[in-house]
């Protein structure tokens, strides 16, 4: 379970002075669903998304991971959850199986869980065939096939992932969305950031839509047709992204 | 979560660290050819100069002396010397090194001579040029002889023994053991080096887990995991300090090897004297440099790796080191300056105490309350980087700087 409560981020840019990345954002994400959130560029997504990683810490507001508290029990909320970004790259000079052995290890995993854990994971997500080979030798697929064992090894109940298709070719980026759909079905609470709407259609039980660090609207992909008039997601975007955007450049 | 997080990390580092060919650059050729080669290479390439000079025949040239025939046939006699024919351009002569050097005997030298007149005799040279240098320590050696010779000639003209001119001898003699003549000689340098490739040593890892991690983009990778910020530093910067000790202790290793060759090399060569020159490493010595080197080795660690952590990439915290380097390498150098001595004062400047204790330490002194200033200063002032090192850790606006 994901419980965000109001949410603030702000930072402090020598040109700009103070900016709220993040502005009091609230939302919940249940387990086995997935929460879509949906906004440009610059909106606020990889920001909410590294506070709940607890990578960041919030400005104001908090939340709630697993019953634990980001900003209270940060180390907690890490063994819980697993964070996937196009950022989150690997290490060159390990192999694959290096290094998710070592963060397995440094999830606290005894070593004949891991070996389990990495056999398991290895089979399921067909990696024996490079599991010696190091990192850096890899090739997109096999790189994003290794980041997803990273964040599988020690089997968390949250799963957070940021623009994770980013730059990818469709048949990577296909590896990813079945991999987020997986996770959901196991029963994991699947949070999952993205300015693709095929995606989110394709994808999210409840769509978040963020803009200017605010999270304008929330509901599942028919409540928000049915609010807004409109059957198409792009359009629905537009639809309340637009007045916002006109008002800030008057 | 981990309970030996520091221990996972540095594991996963060291791993990281011994596949990087550069770090066997760095870490393990530099320290362990350099001293090689500086110190046998060029010693050797020395004598071999040196030597070949020294064989040479210097081609020198007269100046006037029609009027003073015996003192122009003197010239002429020594072996030594080869006289080429005046030209007027003997000045260019000497600066094309065509002649090695020029004497000018003064109109009326030897009438003078008779008469008891003071006059000059001029040697013109190639200053700094060793086989000019040789051709005038021969003239002077001729000229000086010359000038004895007639002042005994005057004394015994008026039947005054020669003994008159050395009422008294002097002799000076060196009591203080070779090794310590050695280690005034050349323990400042030793000091010097070991810092140098301390901070080698320490510098490249420092970046290549910080602003490198920045720059892969692994620090968001690292950081999504459970372990803690501090038990994160700790792993890496205990890394960062093992590579700069294992360059210090190949270094001093090295030195050791380097010397030993060294004086088998000039004893085999029949250069004993310059054998007495060379240091002893003994087994004290080496851990009592690698001991005082080890405070500094942390200081170096954690300021490289504060600093390296601002920047995004390898070659900006390059850019941010690189005057870092002047900052070390001046307190390093002014430890080799004569006259600079330990003093407690001295011994609260980092660095600088570091190499002056060295060199002290090369002479067999050892003076165990400077040494103990020396290890607990370092220390605090190591304590102090590490805990900056801690705090940039934590700042946001540092890791994700864009």
């Amino acid at each position: 379970m994901i419980e965000a409560r109001g949410l603030s981020k702000s930072f402090h840019d020598k040109k700009r002075g103070e900016i709220r990345a993040v502005d009091g954002v609230s939302f919940r994400c249940a387990p086995g669903r997935i929460y879509g959130l949906l906004g440009a560029n610059g909106a606020g997504k990889t920001t909410t998304l590294r506070i709940l990683a607890t990578i960041l810490e919030p400005s104001d507001g908090t939340a709630v991971i697993c019953g634990y508290d980001v900003v209270e029990q940060p180390e907690k909320v890490r063994a819980n959850v697993g964070f996937l970004s196009t950022a989150t790259a690997l290490y060159p000079r390990l192999t694959a199986q290096e290094l998710v052995e070592y963060f397995g290890r440094l999830n606290g995993l005894d070593e004949a869980t891991l070996k389990k854990r990495v056999e398991e994971i290895f089979g399921r997500l067909d990696m024996n065939g490079f599991r010696d080979r190091r990192c850096d030798k890899l090739s997109t697929g096999m790189k994003q096939k290794t980041s997803i064992a990273r964040t599988l090894v020690h089997d968390p109940a949250v799963m957070i992932f940021d623009e994770p298709t980013l730059g990818l070719d469709i048949m990577t980026a296909r590896t990813i969305t079945t991999f987020i759909r997986e996770c959901r079905d196991r029963g994991k609470t699947v949070i999952f950031s993205t300015h693709i709407m095929s995606e989110v259609e394709k994808l999210c039980d409840v769509i978040g839509i963020i803009h200017d660090g605010k999270l304008l609207t929330e509901g599942t992909l028919a409540e928000l047709r049915e609010k807004y008039g409109e059957q198409d997601l792009e359009e629905i975007f537009v639809k309340i992204v637009t007045p916002l955007q006109a008002g800030a450049e008057a | 979560m981990a309970r030996n997080a520091v221990g996972i990390v540095y594991r996963k580092e060291f791993t990281e660290w011994v596949r990087d060919r550069r770090t066997l650059i760095s870490t393990v050729l530099v320290p362990l050819f350099f001293f090689p080669i500086i110190m046998v290479g060029f010693t050797a390439l020395a004598v071999v100069m040196v030597g070949k000079a020294k064989e040479e025949t210097p081609k020198i040239m007269i100046l006037g002396g029609e009027d003073s025939p015996q003192v122009v046939e003197g010239l002429q006699k020594v072996k030594s010397l080869e006289i080429a024919p005046y030209r007027s351009n003997w000045k260019e002569q000497i600066s094309d090194k065509e002649i090695r050097a020029a004497v000018e005997i003064p109109p009326g030298f030897q009438d003078g001579l008779e008469k008891g007149e003071v006059k000059t005799v001029k040697i013109y040279y190639y200053e700094g040029e060793m086989k000019s240098s040789f051709g005038v320590d021969r003239i002077e050696k001729f000229l000086k002889d010359y000038r004895d010779q007639v002042v005994k000639d005057r004394l015994a003209a008026k039947n005054v023994p020669t003994s008159v001119l050395t009422p008294f001898e002097i002799h000076q003699e060196n009591v203080a053991p070779p090794e310590k003549v050695s280690g005034a000689t050349v323990g400042g340098f030793i000091g010097y080096m070991v810092v140098l490739l301390c901070m080698t040593g320490a510098m490249y890892p420092a970046i290549e887990l910080t602003a490198g991690e920045k720059e892969r983009g692994t620090m968001e990778t690292i950081l999504s995991s459970p372990i803690s910020r501090m038990n994160l530093v700790l792993g890496k910067f205990l890394l960062v300090l093992s590579a700069a000790l294992a360059t210090a202790a190949l270094s001093v290793m090295s030195m050791g090897i380097s010397f030993s060759a060294l004086r088998r090399f000039n004893m085999s060569s029949g250069r004993g004297d310059a054998a007495a020159l060379l240091l002893k490493l003994g087994p004290k010595a080496v851990a009592s440099i690698f001991m005082m080197a080890l405070p500094m080795a942390v200081l170096f660690s954690a300021v490289l790796m504060t600093i390296a952590l601002f920047a995004k990439s390898h070659k900006e915290a390059q850019s941010y080191l690189t005057p870092m380097t002047f900052l070390v390498v001046i307190p390093a150098v002014a430890s080799l300056l004569p006259g600079v001595e330990l003093t407690p004062k001295l011994a609260l400047i980092p660095i600088l105490n570091t190499s002056l204790v060295c060199k002290e330490i090369m002479t067999g002194t050892y003076h165990w309350n400077s040494i103990a200033l020396i290890f607990g200063s370092t220390c605090v002032y190591a304590s102090v980087a590490l805990f900056l090192a801690f705090k940039t850790f934590q700042r946001e606006s540092v890791l994700f700087r864009s």
